[in-house]
């Protein structure tokens, strides 16, 4: 049982709400937040997955929303041609995003700092024109996905309520995952590589194939996040991984917290949050989120988590506060 | 008498037109503290990543108990029970002083693809990690954060990252560099205790240490050893005082 500080209960708390949030949604006939907290579900996974290499690996991909697209179009790909079932669309989804994270983790991985972060936007922007160049899927235009996965009944997923517990129950199992894995010896030896690598190799560790497989394991998670993202939209186009959505994935796990568990999730909802808030006032509402991201950057350099972590300490919950 | 634990033989090594390694050759049996001295230059660092492997030895070998290993990477020579301590302190500084021992013993404990099971209470991790910081005394630092202990504790727990993979031979760069004299002072009463227990090569600055530390030693000038024996020996060696220790120093040892 983790402690009663001020962050866990506020952890505890954002995620009851997560669960109860349909809830909301069915007694205010407000359809738009489901819709919306859909959308940052999904997106929170694709975060979670980057924080895994990026937050606890210290690999800074520039090139993670690859696999959103990867997972699109696994699934509008074999909609398209008349595959429809969930049971094959999406082991189909983890292969392709595993066989793809391997190819660019394999040869990526030989670099480090600037180079890696060009290799793996390199590889992302690549992807990027491939699919805008495939006429038969609808290139520039994107693919409309007529149906969503079928799975057997009960389970349907266009029914949104059903479809929101799909993606939140996912989302629980990613962060479950992800937590047990850094806290293994798998774990163990990503961080020991984020912290100092050199010294990782001399004290014995291979570090490139543990490297490689925290790699595939991201790119798995976040094609399932795309597969999620094609279903909710009925539709994938190219711009799913166009660099700036890589960006927006970064920004997330930067705003939420770098290497917590559930620190991405935070980022996730502030930054889409915030996007909707803020979008309703002005078109440029990214000059608002752009000194927002500099004070965390600047001021809390563990991000939202980091910062109700200090919260924490300075009102230990044994006060009232 | 039984071979020598580590054995070089003829090994050289040069950069371009500067010979590092000049046709050294020593023994260390087991159980010896062997002591490296020379001046800034002398090619000890260069030695040192011949012995770790993290340079290459352009001709001459290496036997270590009994094996070849003048061509094995580093990892692996770590594996066969080769310790190397830092002369630059390198360490994970954001991870518990624990966590940094347990990962040296976790680099000898097969391979770390275990996905499920937390290792921060595997005790086959955790009770080896916390015997080799007793053993250096930083026990009760186990659980702060590396980065918030002194450079002392830093060079200390350096020497429990090395014998946390039960090494045969430990290869000490400059162990006491940087250290104030009191923690110098706890430094060599460290090493006396675990020269009881370990094969060691010293390669140290602080001549004081190396005389009371050492069972031989060595000296490395320009590349060449130019004398080896007992520190009785070396402090009576002409060559020695005249190529690198100041009179006075040795009078003074």
């Amino acid at each position: 049982m983790p402690p009663l500080t001020f962050r866990n209960v506020l952890v505890a708390v954002l995620l009851i709400a997560l669960v109860l949030l349909p809830v909301y949604s069915h007694l205010a006939g407000d359809r738009f937040a489901l819709t919306l907290f859909t959308r940052i579900v999904i997106m929170a996974l694709a975060a979670v997955s980057l924080n895994l290499i990026l937050g606890f690996g210290g690999m800074m991909s520039f090139g993670h929303a690859v696999y959103l697209g990867i997972g699109g179009y696994a699934v509008g790909a074999l909609a398209n041609e008349g595959v429809y079932s969930g049971f094959v669309q999406w082991p189909v989804v983890i292969l392709a995003s595993a066989l793809f994270a391997l190819v660019i983790g394999a040869l990526s991985l030989r670099t480090r700092g600037v180079y890696f972060i060009m290799i793996t936007l390199a590889f992302a922007q690549m992807a990027y024109y491939i699919f805008a160049g495939i006429a038969r899927y609808g290139g520039d235009d994107g693919l409309t996905i007529y149906k969503r996965s079928q799975f057997v009944d009960p389970l349907n997923l266009s029914n949104k309520t059903q479809f929101y517990y799909v993606c939140l129950t996912i989302l629980f199992a990613a962060i479950y995952l992800v937590y047990r894995l850094i806290n293994s010896r798998f774990g163990m030896v990503l961080q020991g590589v984020r912290s100092n690598e050199v010294r990782m190799r001399a004290v014995g560790f291979p570090t490139y194939r543990y490297k490689l497989t925290a790699f595939v394991i991201a790119g798995v998670l976040c094609g399932l996040s795309g597969a999620l993202l094609a279903n909710q939209a009925d539709f994938v186009s190219p711009s799913v991984m166009y660099w700036t959505r890589s960006g927006d994935l970064i920004i997330m796990v930067v705003l939420g917290g770098m290497g917590t568990v559930v620190g991405p999730v935070m980022g996730a909802i502030a930054l889409l949050v915030l996007e909707e808030v803020l979008s309703g006032f002005t078109e440029y509402w990214q000059i608002i989120l752009g000194p927002l991201l500099l004070l965390v950057v600047l001021f809390a350099r563990g991000g939202i988590d980091g910062l109700l972590g200090m919260l924490s300490e300075r009102f230990p919950a044994r006060r009232p506060s | 008498m039984s071979s020598p634990l580590l054995e070089v033989s003829h090994l050289a090594k040069r950069f371009g037109g500067i010979v590092a390694t000049d046709d050294v050759s020593f023994a260390i049996p087991q159980g010896e503290l062997h002591a490296l001295i020379g001046p800034n230059g002398a090619g000890k660092t260069t030695l040192i990543a011949q012995l770790s492997g993290s340079l290459f030895a352009d001709s001459g070998a290496i036997q270590f108990a009994g094996a070849d290993i003048t061509r094995l990477p580093m990892q692996k020579r770590s594996h066969i029970g080769l310790a190397r301590s830092f002369q630059i302190t390198s360490l994970f500084l954001d991870l518990s002083v624990l966590d940094n021992v347990a990962l040296a013993v976790q680099a000898h404990a097969g391979h770390s693809f275990s996905f499920w099971r937390p290792a921060r209470s595997d005790a086959a991790l955790r009770e080896p990690a916390l015997a080799a910081l007793a053993r250096v005394g930083l026990i009760d630092r186990a659980d702060r954060l590396t980065a918030a202990l002194s450079h002392g504790e830093h060079r200390l727990l350096e020497l429990a990252m090395a014998l946390a993979g039960k090494p045969r031979l430990l290869l000490l760069d400059e162990p006491m560099a940087g250290l104030g004299p009191e923690e110098s002072a706890r430094m060599v009463g460290m090493l006396r205790a675990l020269k009881r227990d370990f094969t060691i090569l010293l390669v140290e600055h602080d001549m004081e240490a190396v005389f009371a530390l050492a069972d031989r030693i060595s000296v490395l000038v320009y590349g060449r050893i130019i004398a080896s024996g007992s520190p009785d020996d070396i402090r009576a060696n002409g060559q020695v005082r005249e190529a690198y220790l100041g009179d006075a120093e040795v009078a003074h040892a």
